[in-house]
């Protein structure tokens, strides 16, 4: 099948991804629809159970667990991915979409060198020699930022820092030229301070390799400084979606106003306590019908309770699955803002 | 390298401490008299004096354990009054090849078949293949090494011994390699298989529970991310992985069947070597041999347990730098 360059990289409609338990489907995932450009960063937001690391799964064929159903429609490049043959799907993963992952010490083969790891990626994928692929590693743990990558390619995966080991999980994912790189939360478990550093890495790579990044993140912080677009989701569903300035100026969704309100601001009088969202999300078993999240909603009225709120158009590309602001009654712009999208 | 070193140290220093350890059990516990225990039943008067004055029994402890150890290890000229006068220490280095043979190849078997079986196992989590090996290996496990080497006995040595499968299985024994090597295969082959059994069956169960945890670890998942296939992934990640955990286990087991532990495959198929010589001396109350197989078998487990250490630090990166 010929990639279709016109389509957008990555078209994912209405996936649904369900868990057998208690005798029927659970849907973790719920009709979940997005697009990513070209070269694009978007920010897949949500709390711990949201589904956004079992999106992110779907998309790359690695949930194997028995009996868990993905319908829907994955679309990269115009080539359906739902369903493709695992050996097909075997020759894009690492290749041509990436991922690296959360936890940077436990993602590594402990017995095996890092250099040799990498180098297994790119042998897995193209015909080169030992050497050469040594070589390529070397090459991309240095444009990683890695110092002295030729002794670090030696080295075993616990004698390096988070860091470093962070480091080599990207140069790992980008050992293939990958176009679209799916990061699931790379900084949660690092120092803030490398946590920095390895966002502005992930910024840095749409320019180096012409990578778009899918990044899984429940930290509107890390979004607010590195994505172009967010998508909010709030148990299984799109809660909000849009360009990532306009949603966090204008958040059309109660539940995205409410995580933007918990950030400390950076300039003006600091609030005693930071507003936090009482409760917690429903399990995917007992969502309620209407909307998720109306039972932790300031806004929740009759109209929630009923279905599911469908997503309502708000500006160009912004969308928010609320019935406010078809009621004529949309959440008002921040007025706090000014600080987490214009602070570098 | 100065780990190894290291290691061969403390082995060195357990060795002392089992030997220390070996001799007070037999000869300074108080309340029983070594003299008579060594001379056996019936023993004249001479005879114990002569003991007593052999083995320093009049004389203080360390150099009772001092006399002991050059009985041991320098003139070797440890006797067993029990059997005639006869030698102990030769006796155990003849036996010793043949617990060897029969263990090392036993071993190489359970190894290979295990790995292949767990791994199967873990591969087709699930299945009726899995359910199916794990049901073979609970069998081998619970089968006893006695019953089923009289049992092999039987069909290969009477019942169907004059059939066209089984007429190539010689006499019990043992033939030594110098020999004739084919007759040293044929007449160990049934004791491999027959003391591999058991072992086949922990060691595929246990290689697959660790194979089917760790395909639940991060490590597993970045390397099917990485597009690798199921192949590689369970082979180059995972079974290199369990072999670390299976590396411990194989030292334990394999160190005391050399020690002696392989005694009830031995005595049944006949085959004269270190744990027949304890059964031997067990039935007769030998002490001296008593004492010298358990000297032997507890130097094994120290040394087998220093020679999967020193594997560990080619096996595990993690364990180089520890220590």
């Amino acid at each position: 099948m010929p990639a279709d360059r016109s389509a957008p990289l990555l078209d994912v409609r209405d996936l649904c991804i369900g868990f057998p338990a208690r005798g029927g489907m659970v849907p973790i995932v719920d009709h979940v629809s997005f697009t990513m450009p070209e070269a694009g960063i978007l920010g897949l937001v949500g709390e711990s159970g949201s589904g956004k690391s079992v999106t992110a799964m779907a998309i790359m064929g690695l949930i194997d667990a028995p009996g868990v159903r993905v319908s829907g429609s994955v679309r990269f490049r115009g080539r359906e991915l739902i369903g493709l043959p695992p050996r097909q799907m075997r020759r894009l993963r690492g290749r041509d979409i990436a991922m690296i992952f959360q936890d940077p010490m436990t993602a590594f083969t402990p017995v095996y060198t890092i250099g040799w790891q990498i180098d297994e990626q790119i042998r897995a994928h193209e015909r080169v020699t030992r050497a050469q692929a040594r070589a390529r590693t070397v090459r991309i743990l240095g444009e990683m930022g890695v110092p002295d990558p030729e002794r670090v390619a030696r080295r075993y995966p616990h004698q390096l820092s988070g860091g470093l080991r962070q480091r080599a999980m990207i140069a790992m994912a980008l050992s293939c030229n990958p176009t679209l790189l799916i990061a699931d939360e790379p900084t949660t478990a690092l120092d803030v301070t490398v946590q920095a550093q390895i966002l502005d890495l992930i910024r840095s790579l749409r320019g180096m390799h012409g990578s778009s990044v899918l990044l899984i993140t429940h930290d509107m912080g890390v979004v607010a400084q590195t994505c172009d677009s967010t998508l909010v989701l709030y148990s299984g569903r799109v809660a909000e979606t849009g360009p990532t300035a306009r949603v966090f100026d204008r958040p059309g969704h109660p539940y995205t106003a409410a995580l933007l309100d918990s950030i400390p601001p950076l300039y003006g009088p600091r609030p005693d306590r930071l507003p936090a969202i009482s409760g917690t999300p429903p399990t995917p078993m007992d969502r309620p019908a209407g909307c998720a999240f109306g039972p932790r909603c300031a806004h929740v009225h009759a109209a929630c309770t009923t279905t599911p709120p469908a997503l309502v158009p708000l500006g160009p590309d912004h969308a928010a699955a609320c019935v406010l602001p078809a009621e004529g009654t949309p959440l008002p712009p921040r007025i706090l803002r000014a600080s987490n999208d214009t602070c570098p | 390298m100065t780990a190894v070193l290291r290691r061969a140290g403390q082995t060195l220093l357990v060795l002392l401490g089992v030997s220390v350890l070996v001799f007070g059990v037999f000869f300074a516990t108080p309340g029983a008299d070594p003299t008579a225990r060594i001379a056996g039943r019936n023993a004249s008067p001479q005879i114990m004096e002569k003991i007593r004055h052999e083995y320093g029994f009049d004389r203080p402890l360390p150099v009772q354990y001092a006399i002991m150890m050059k009985k041991l290890f320098i003139t070797r000229d440890l006797a067993s009054y029990a059997d005639r006068g006869e030698l102990v220490v030769p006796e155990i280095l003849q036996a010793a090849p043949v617990t060897a043979c029969l263990v090392c190849g036993a071993a190489f078997i359970w190894v290979t078949v295990s790995i292949a079986m767990g791994t199967m196992a873990a591969a087709m989590k699930g299945t009726w293949v899995d359910r199916g090996l794990m049901m073979l290996g609970l069998v081998g496990i619970s089968i006893p090494v006695f019953w089923l080497g009289e049992v092999a006995n039987l069909v290969t040595q009477s019942r169907y011994h004059d059939t066209w499968l089984f007429s190539w299985v010689p006499g019990l024994g043992y033939v030594p390699f110098s020999q004739s090597p084919s007759g040293w295969f044929r007449g160990l082959v049934i004791p491999w298989i027959v003391l591999a059994v058991m072992f086949i069956g922990i060691y595929s169960r246990v290689l697959r529970t660790d194979l089917v945890a760790l395909a639940g670890e991060d490590f597993m998942r970045t390397a099917r991310a990485k597009g690798l296939s199921p192949v590689r992934i369970l082979l180059w990640h995972g079974l290199r992985t369990s072999m670390v955990t299976f590396v411990s286990l194989f030292g334990m087991d394999f160190a005391q069947l050399v020690g002696g532990g392989a005694l009830l495959t031995e005595v049944v198929f006949g085959l004269p070597g270190v744990g027949r010589l304890t059964y031997r001396a067990l039935t007769t109350l030998d002490l001296p041999v008593i004492m010298a197989t358990v000297m032997y078998s507890a130097v094994f487990v120290v040394l087998a347990n220093a020679a999967v250490d020193v594997i560990y630090l080619f096996l595990d990166p993690r364990v180089r730098d520890a220590r």
